[in-house]
């Protein structure tokens, strides 16, 4: 399936199949999340970082099934084509978005997104201490999100943000690696 | 004060979380050097050099933006989880919950009245009469109360809230009830039966509270169900102003101010 046609597909379902709600109540929803985290872990971004790793897995885990059934589309012949369901499907009829998929390794197991947009992110400015800039990754919610939902559909993947907006870089880059294929398991227990 | 606590808190994620009230004013203000509100109100933080910044975009661009229903269900269902794991009750929850919406509450005000105040300098410039626009601070309660009923539910839930009474006892003047037949943010959300007290809406509770609190006029709010044969997710939020503001508005009242 080409990226266009992907790319269609996302527009048509957000246009006709996707109930939706005002943008800064989930964004100020999101920053709220954050804020409470970085409260109760007293400023430690690492551990921050985990916990939003943490909550987009367990959403991942629930949205794949949303997603499936919005969605209606069958199996991916390859990960080139799930980088762009994910980009110009996934994104699109959860956050209106579609990220750019770009810089593939050669093997074609690794890719990055390229947020032109992050709606989470809107009205967000990171504490002005001196390290949220070199630690906290605001977005990391995403990561566990594509994790969770591509270990249901057996694929494990490692996914982390390479650059951000927020910290004062140019794009807003994540990267994301295909590690394996899961083959026939018992599925594993909720985080 | 009992509300110091709360104000700390609220200063510590001001930054962590968004500057509408910074944000705002740079935007009132015709800046002569576009540069300066950046450089001035953060020297330690580094910006994108294509200056992509929270000032640097307009206050009014996610005005109409949509998401989906979904993604909020889904982080908020996080957040009722992720708090529940730190709490010994139902109340202790709740109480969370509040805490949580009540910076989105103090946010919001500032974002409504910027909105008000543009959307009623333009709508004066067309009809030049000034007078019948209604002032964008609510000095007394009842213009308060209206702003949530009316404007805030819909900048929320693109609608306005169901119903908004007086406590009808004369022991409990400062009690003011606001209705919502179906709370969005409790859609996808089961109570399990052993919880049936639990109202997850304390979120938005908290969020009103905020704005109450913003506004000056200090409040307790809390969210209760109140089911009904038609609506059995119908929610009650209860705001029980302070002695201070009943007072005022007493003065108020006799100086003649509405």
């Amino acid at each position: 399936m080409s990226t266009t046609k992907a790319s269609r597909i996302g527009e048509e379902l957000w246009k006709t199949r996707v109930d939706k709600i005002n943008a800064e109540l989930v964004t100020l929803t999101y920053g709220t999340i954050v804020a409470q985290l970085c409260q109760d872990y007293d400023s430690d971004y690492n551990e921050v970082n985990k916990q939003l790793d943490k909550m987009g897995y367990n959403i991942g885990m629930r949205l794949i099934e949303d997603f499936l059934a919005k969605s209606n589309v069958g199996r991916c012949a390859n990960f080139r084509e799930t980088a762009d369901m994910i980009a110009k499907v996934g994104f699109k009829i959860f956050l209106n978005i579609s990220p750019t998929v770009t810089n593939w390794t050669s093997d074609n197991n690794q890719f990055s997104l390229i947020f032109e947009e992050n709606p989470l992110a809107d009205f967000v400015e990171l504490p002005d201490d001196g390290r949220a800039q070199d630690e906290l990754w605001f977005s990391n919610i995403f990561c566990g999100v594509l994790r969770g939902a591509l270990e249901m559909v057996q694929m494990q993947i490692e996914a982390h943000f390479v650059s951000d907006v927020l910290r004062g870089d140019d794009t807003t880059e994540m990267r994301v690696s295909l590690v394996r294929y899961i083959e026939d398991e018992m599925p594993p227990e909720e985080e | 004060m009992s509300q110091h606590p709360r104000h700390s808190a609220m200063l510590s994620i001001s930054t962590s979380n968004s500057n509408l009230a910074n944000a705002g004013a740079d935007k009132q203000q015709p800046s002569q050097n576009v540069s300066t509100p950046t450089q001035s109100s953060s020297p330690g933080l580094r910006v994108p050099s294509n200056r992509k910044t929270i000032y640097d975009r307009h206050l009014n661009r996610s005005r109409t933006a949509e998401l989906s229903r979904a993604s909020f269900a889904f982080l908020f269902s996080e957040m009722v989880t992720y708090a529940q794991r730190r709490v010994t009750g139902i109340q202790d929850l709740e109480k969370r919950l509040n805490e949580q919406g009540y910076p989105l509450g103090l946010r919001l005000l500032d974002l409504l009245f910027y909105r008000t105040m543009s959307s009623s300098t333009s709508s004066s410039l067309s009809s030049s009469s000034t007078s019948s626009s209604p002032p964008n601070r609510p000095l007394r309660i009842l213009p308060l109360l209206h702003l949530i009923h009316g404007p805030l539910w819909r900048l929320l839930f693109q609608r306005s809230a169901d119903a908004l009474e007086h406590s009808v006892s004369p022991e409990t003047p400062n009690e003011y009830m606001i209705t919502d037949n179906d709370p969005l943010v409790n859609t996808y959300i089961s109570v399990p039966r052993e919880m049936s007290m639990l109202n997850c809406a304390a979120f938005v509770a908290g969020i009103i509270e905020g704005v109450c609190d913003g506004c000056g006029f200090e409040a307790k709010v809390s969210a209760h169900n109140q089911p009904t044969e038609m609506w059995p997710g119908r929610t009650v939020f209860l705001l029980r102003f302070g002695d201070s503001v009943m007072e005022r508005e007493k003065v108020l009242e006799r100086a003649g101010v509405r």
